[in-house]
């Protein structure tokens, strides 16, 4: 699969690194010991820590520094012994320090790696460069007043990682790929709850665009993306920009973007000569951090199992295809509900009803699978019924439709409407031999040559046996009946 | 290592400190003396060192992850110049 994209001058290939931002779970911030939960009144969850008042120190919190080697142990990435908090300074009304506590030269988490699945059930492995722990800042409003900035510090030194990818992704689907796992991923392990709206995972993109194979062109930032569909509008739209102004002899700058939701559009940021000079040094007010190897040990070995890992499982045990095992596995709820649902039944099948029937459904009605009408024993039970021949797949189209609607087991409904499938031999060729007489004409033209009405029969048979007739046993009788005399 | 009149307007700006055209010369005066000072440091041999982050020969300590702080609104808006509502108030800084 080619990602190249053309231009008038012919083909670029798009080089995008992200580097995602990610709320870590927990119940007090990295510093201080005010709530890190969401959606309190403004400035509640403030400690004078959180608020910058001369002579408040910073002490870590533990478990923030647990979720960083969780999140670093499930991208297979190393996990470094020692690491530094550094000082990045900047203004801003919503940073009452002055400065972010951030990691720069040692973060807590170095090299890893992630599995993206593309549609077409191809993976590619996007690199991870770091992962380290950085305070958020406030919120600041600037709605509320002609020409004030309201500010809120609720969410100031609220625990965050940030992940940051190697360039190594080639497409703005591949870039959605990778945030999808990466959510999935953070979900499983509960080191972030992955919720895009809300702000606890977001993304800056970085993008450029250069001759397939030839040395990377200058690179734009565009920052605070908190859907996957914003990313990859943004992308597509930065690509367009980039190509455009190089072939009409342009150069790229090396800048930070805004991405305009309204328009579509990215802009530049109004300029900042000095935005990216933010003097970095280690945090005075904090030593080293040591963890030890046993904490690191510990803490892997009580890790949950991972999608990569499940994924596999389901491919290799229950021979399903790439794809659809990505899509099983993205989410902790979906693969415990296929594995309830398939227990003892026929995997694959499971897996395509999940798939196709009740996502489609789920999508449909606005549900989630957690308040799913369905429970996955009784998808099961439906899926057992196709497979041992006792109702056709498109009655179980209908009964599932059923089952959605009332919550009904399969079994129950089938019995109450009759909908058992027929596969006695001696009824179906009954139904037949009634259709052939009714049609003398069609079955002469039949025998003539003309071999696509073979389908116009089963699908008569079918309608008369009210969907019920196995269709199999339907295709075998007639094939014999019309081709045999 | 030394400092010249247009680094020290540079770095004034960063740190928001309003320096006057005619104090920026000998402010780089000032500075260099104390770069030259410290510069004597280079002198020591320092191969094979590492770098000392701390001289107290203590881990870092760490609390557990437990809401103790927080719902002191008064005493976070206690110096405001300006507030409404539970928020602080600035001048509109908006990208």
């Amino acid at each position: 699969m080619s990602d190249l994209v053309t231009g008038r001058t012919g083909d670029w290939e798009v080089v995008i690194g992200l580097e995602v931002h990610a709320q870590v779970s927990s119940k007090a911030k990295l510093f201080s010991g005010a709530s890190a939960s969401f959606g309190s009144a403004p400035n509640e969850n403030v400690s004078l820590v959180d608020a910058a008042m001369p002579g408040m120190l910073p002490v870590i919190n533990r478990e923030c520094v647990y979720q960083a080697i969780r999140t670093g142990l499930g991208l297979k990435a190393q996990i470094n012994l020692t690491s530094v908090f550094d000082r990045k300074n900047y203004f801003y009304a919503d940073l009452p320090q002055g400065y972010q506590i951030s990691q720069f030269k040692d973060p807590i988490v170095g090299e890893g790696s992630l599995r993206i699945v593309m549609a077409d059930g191809s993976t590619r492995d996007i690199g991870i460069e770091r992962l380290h722990l950085e305070q958020d800042a406030g919120k600041s409003m600037h709605d509320q007043h002609p020409t004030k900035s309201y500010i809120d510090l609720n969410r100031t030194g609220v625990a965050l990682m940030e992940i940051v990818s190697r360039p190594d992704m080639r497409s703005a689907a591949e870039a959605a790929a990778y945030v999808r796992k990466l959510r999935s991923i953070l979900r499983y392990l509960g080191t972030c709850d992955g919720n895009m709206e809300e702000g606890s995972l977001r993304a800056d993109v970085n993008v450029s665009v250069r001759r397939p194979g030839g040395p990377l062109g200058t690179r734009t930032e565009t920052k605070n993306l908190n859907s996957l569909r914003f990313i990859q509008l943004a992308i597509d739209h930065e690509v367009a920009r980039q190509i455009e102004i190089i072939e009409d002899g342009g150069t790229i700058d090396q800048e930070t973007r805004l991405f305009d939701t309204a328009t579509g559009a990215t802009r530049t940021m109004r300029s900042k000569e000095d935005a990216h000079d933010y003097r970095y040094f280690p945090d005075p007010d904090l030593l080293p951090m040591i963890v030890t190897q046993d904490e690191v040990d510990a803490l892997a070995s009580a890790l949950p199992e991972l999608p990569d890992d499940i994924r596999d499982r389901l491919m290799g045990e229950y021979g399903l295809s790439a794809y659809d095992a990505a899509v099983i596995t993205e989410e902790r709820d979906t693969a415990r509900y296929y594995e309830a649902a398939s227990d003892g039944r026929d995997r694959k099948l499971v897996a395509n009803w999940m798939t196709v029937e009740l996502f489609g459904a789920l999508n449909k009605s606005g549900k989630s699978l957690e308040n799913c009408p369905i429970t996955p024993e009784k998808l099961g039970e439906l899926v057992g019924l196709i497979s041992d021949g006792t109702i056709s797949g498109r009655i179980a189209k209908d009964v599932f439709a059923d089952m959605f609607e009332t919550g009904k087991g399969a079994a129950a409904i089938v019995d109450e409407k009759g909908l058992k499938q027929v596969s006695d031999s001696g009824a179906i060729e009954t139904l037949i031999d009634q259709v052939l007489a009714a049609n003398q004409d069609k079955v002469d033209d039949y025998r003539g040559g003309k071999d696509k009405l073979f389908g116009f029969f089963v699908g008569q048979v079918m309608k008369e046996s009210g969907g019920q007739a196995n269709p199999g046993m339907v295709n075998q009788i007639l094939r014999s009946k019309l081709d045999g005399a | 290592m030394s400092v010249d009149k247009t680094t020290v307007a540079k770095i004034a700006r960063l740190a928001r400190i309003n320096v006057p055209d005619e104090r920026l010369e000998p402010l780089a005066a000032e500075l260099n003396g104390i770069l030259n000072w410290i510069a004597e440091l280079d002198e020591v041999n320092t191969d094979n060192v590492e770098p000392l982050a701390s001289v107290t020969g203590h881990a870092l300590p760490m609390r557990d992850d437990v809401v103790t702080d927080g719902n002191r609104l008064d005493d976070v808006l206690s110096n405001v110049p300006e507030g409404a509502s539970g928020f602080f108030v600035v001048p509109k800084v908006v990208e």
